[in-house]
């Protein structure tokens, strides 16, 4: 497999009248052509500014990247020049955000929107870049796209906005698609049907996609294979067998366990205890000691290696460290 | 659409009418006539000059001349100038203050605008500061003081623009100035406030994240969202200017309406203070009823709302 984006010990900080809160803290992950990569996480985690990231769309000041390298086919994309940063968002990597109620700009038609980026970076006509459009919006699965061209957003439905927003960062055929959180503010039974399309439009365009999400449901869904982020680090990451069946991180454990089950007896969720850790002044060992059932003195004061487990599942915990588990054992 | 229109429309005279019967009353509410004064006619001349302004019929009936002449857009002759109707001194004031009122608003508007989306873009940065600083000073300083002020520094004592009069461009310009200042002012704080609202909104990183060139952001998808607070409040500022025109007709001894006006309530010239007033209001809603109209171009949701509600 041929890799499309590759990120490395990024880093990325804001400044506030509080002081630097260092949102993420060394991340580094691969991606290949064509596959899902799930990033998974609680809320402030820093899963959704490693995205923003990738596309340099994080507010300077009082954002800062300050360390790392974001390798994105043959460019580098954290020194890129502004102008030519341009010419990559939206035709090579292109972005879908949260609410599909506030993504679309209220005052302009919806077929002006699908269309501005096409126009601004490709020398098509206008009666082209409609008819780009119109396909498009069949793509994404909308009836009768060519008279919907002329509407506005509050003309549609949640999940046809949603829609609209995929045919939208679809228009340029970009080869990566970051979706963040695409299917949180919308109904279950159409977090179904985006989530189909998709797969579906993966099928058809052969676009890697990475995924930011807390729902482990829709993880499970369309993930090849899955990130988990904590306090600012990619703690494990593997296929979704490997996440799923063999998780190695008690985090990614407690994750799991507190997703509600309906084949479980007792009716009660299981929540990990305590919160996450400041990030203004992140603990110098493995951030998730504090909440960790399984700690040891080891884990507060050095932060663990990464250990491989597989070629494909990676995990920073001291549990899974060999040093560590011969200590253990010798004891 | 049409339906509205019509039905604004209505409503429009139906506000007109309001505030000429209104008028009306107070003005007969004041102490004095136009024919009242020391200089001792005779009664059988008062009597035959009432007689002719119809000053001695019954209050009522005085009120059905008064519509008709309102139905028939014409005012009849000025008591205080009875070689002219009073049709003929709107007709000679109008254009001027017309003028003075249009430039002011377009100077108000595009200045305004400039320095709010100036504000905005260097948010918390010197031209920040700088624009907000001449905004606070503009709105917290009344015209006339200001007219003053530009007519001792800039016509006295540098000679650099003509202190009063009305005839020629540069004869425009401290008018204009400072007429324009107070609402430039609020405009330009309005649009930088809202401009930064806007700037936050999801739709603008959507347009980043399209790989839009940052104009393009800003005039296509941003200004046109800011620009819906300073419409609203665009009817209330032409309210302002109007009747600032009437200061700084005076100040700068325009011959434009304002002088007519406060000339016709002065001297209870009773055809000539209806005419202005009647005029000036409906020359003021209707300008409300553009804005209106402005509002449902400038965000599509709005006239589907009418519709609904219809």
């Amino acid at each position: 497999m041929e890799k499309l984006l590759e990120v490395k010990d990024l880093e990325v900080s804001f400044l506030t009248y509080g002081g630097e809160v260092q949102a993420v803290r060394g991340v580094s992950f691969d991606l290949y052509k064509g596959e899902t990569l799930a990033i998974v996480g609680e809320s402030g985690c820093g899963k959704s500014v490693t995205a923003n990231s990738i596309m340099r769309l994080i507010p300077q000041p009082p954002g800062r990247i300050t360390n790392g390298t974001i390798q994105f086919k043959e460019k580098e994309l954290r020194h890129l020049p502004e102008k030519q940063m341009r010419k990559i968002r939206g035709v090579d990597i292109s972005m879908i955000f949260q609410d599909p109620m506030t993504a679309l700009n209220p005052t302009l038609t919806v077929g002006n929107q699908l269309t501005e980026g096409l126009k601004q970076h490709t020398s098509v006509s206008n009666q082209e870049a409609k008819q780009k459009a119109i396909e498009m919006l069949e793509l994404v699965g909308i009836p009768n796209p060519e008279e919907r061209l002329g509407l506005y957003p509050h003309q549609f439905s949640g999940g046809m906005r949603q829609r609209i927003v995929i045919a939208m960062a679809l228009i340029c055929e970009p080869e990566l698609l970051i979706a963040d959180e695409p299917t949180t503010a919308l109904d279950v039974t159409i977090q179904a049907q985006i989530l189909e399309l998709f797969e579906r439009i993966q099928e058809q365009t052969g676009v890697a996609i990475i995924l930011i999400t807390h729902d482990l449901g829709v993880v499970a869904k369309i993930a090849d294979r899955i990130a988990v982020m904590y306090a600012g680090k990619i703690i494990e990451v593997g296929t979704k067998k490997e996440i799923f069946y063999h998780p190695q991180h008690p985090y990614t454990n407690g994750l799991l366990t507190s997703v509600p089950r309906l084949d479980r007896r007792e009716g009660k969720l299981i929540p990990i205890d305590g919160t996450p850790p400041d990030l203004f002044s992140p603990p110098i060992g493995c951030p998730f000691t504090a909440r960790c059932p399984k700690a040891m003195e080891v884990c507060e004061r050095v932060y663990p290696m990464q250990t491989e487990l597989s070629e494909t599942h990676q995990v920073e915990c001291w549990l899974q460290d060999e040093r560590a588990i011969k200590l253990l054992a010798s004891k | 659409m049409t339906r509205y229109i019509i039905k604004r429309f209505l409503i429009m005279i139906a506000t007109v009418l309001i505030i000429a019967t209104l008028t009306f009353f107070l003005m007969h509410a004041i102490p004095g006539s136009p024919l009242n004064q020391e200089r001792g006619t005779n009664a059988a001349v008062q009597a035959n000059l009432e007689s002719h302004y119809h000053l001695d019929e019954p209050l009522f009936i005085q009120y059905l001349i008064y519509l008709k002449s309102i139905a028939t857009l014409d005012f009849g002759p000025s008591i205080k100038h009875p070689t002219e109707t009073v049709n003929d001194l709107l007709g000679r004031g109008f254009p001027i203050s017309f003028e003075l009122g249009i430039v002011t608003v377009m100077v108000a508007l595009i200045s305004g605008i400039i320095l709010g989306v100036l504000a905005a873009l260097k948010h918390n940065g010197i031209i920040d500061y700088l624009a907000m600083t001449v905004a606070v000073l503009g709105i917290s300083i009344p015209n006339f003081v200001l007219a003053t002020l530009l007519i001792q520094k800039l016509a006295v004592d540098w000679g650099i623009f003509p202190a009063a009069t009305w005839s020629s461009p540069t004869h425009m310009v401290l008018p204009t100035l400072a007429l324009a200042t107070g609402p430039m002012a609020i405009i330009a704080r309005l649009t930088r406030s809202s401009m930064l609202e806007v700037l936050t909104q999801d739709y603008i990183k959507t347009a980043k994240a399209k790989g839009l060139k940052p104009y393009k952001i800003i005039f296509k998808h941003a200004l046109k969202n800011a620009l819906m607070p300073v419409v609203t409040i665009l009817g209330t500022l032409l309210a302002g200017i109007l009747t600032g025109t009437f200061v700084i007709e005076k100040i700068f001894a325009i011959p434009g309406m304002g002088r007519y006006f406060i000339e016709g309530i002065n001297q209870r010239d009773y055809p000539l203070i209806m005419g202005t007033t009647v005029f000036y209001s409906f020359f003021l809603v209707f300008m409300l009823f553009l804005v209106d109209i402005a509002y449902g171009l400038l965000d599509p949701r709005i006239k589907m709302h009418k519709k609904e509600g219809e």
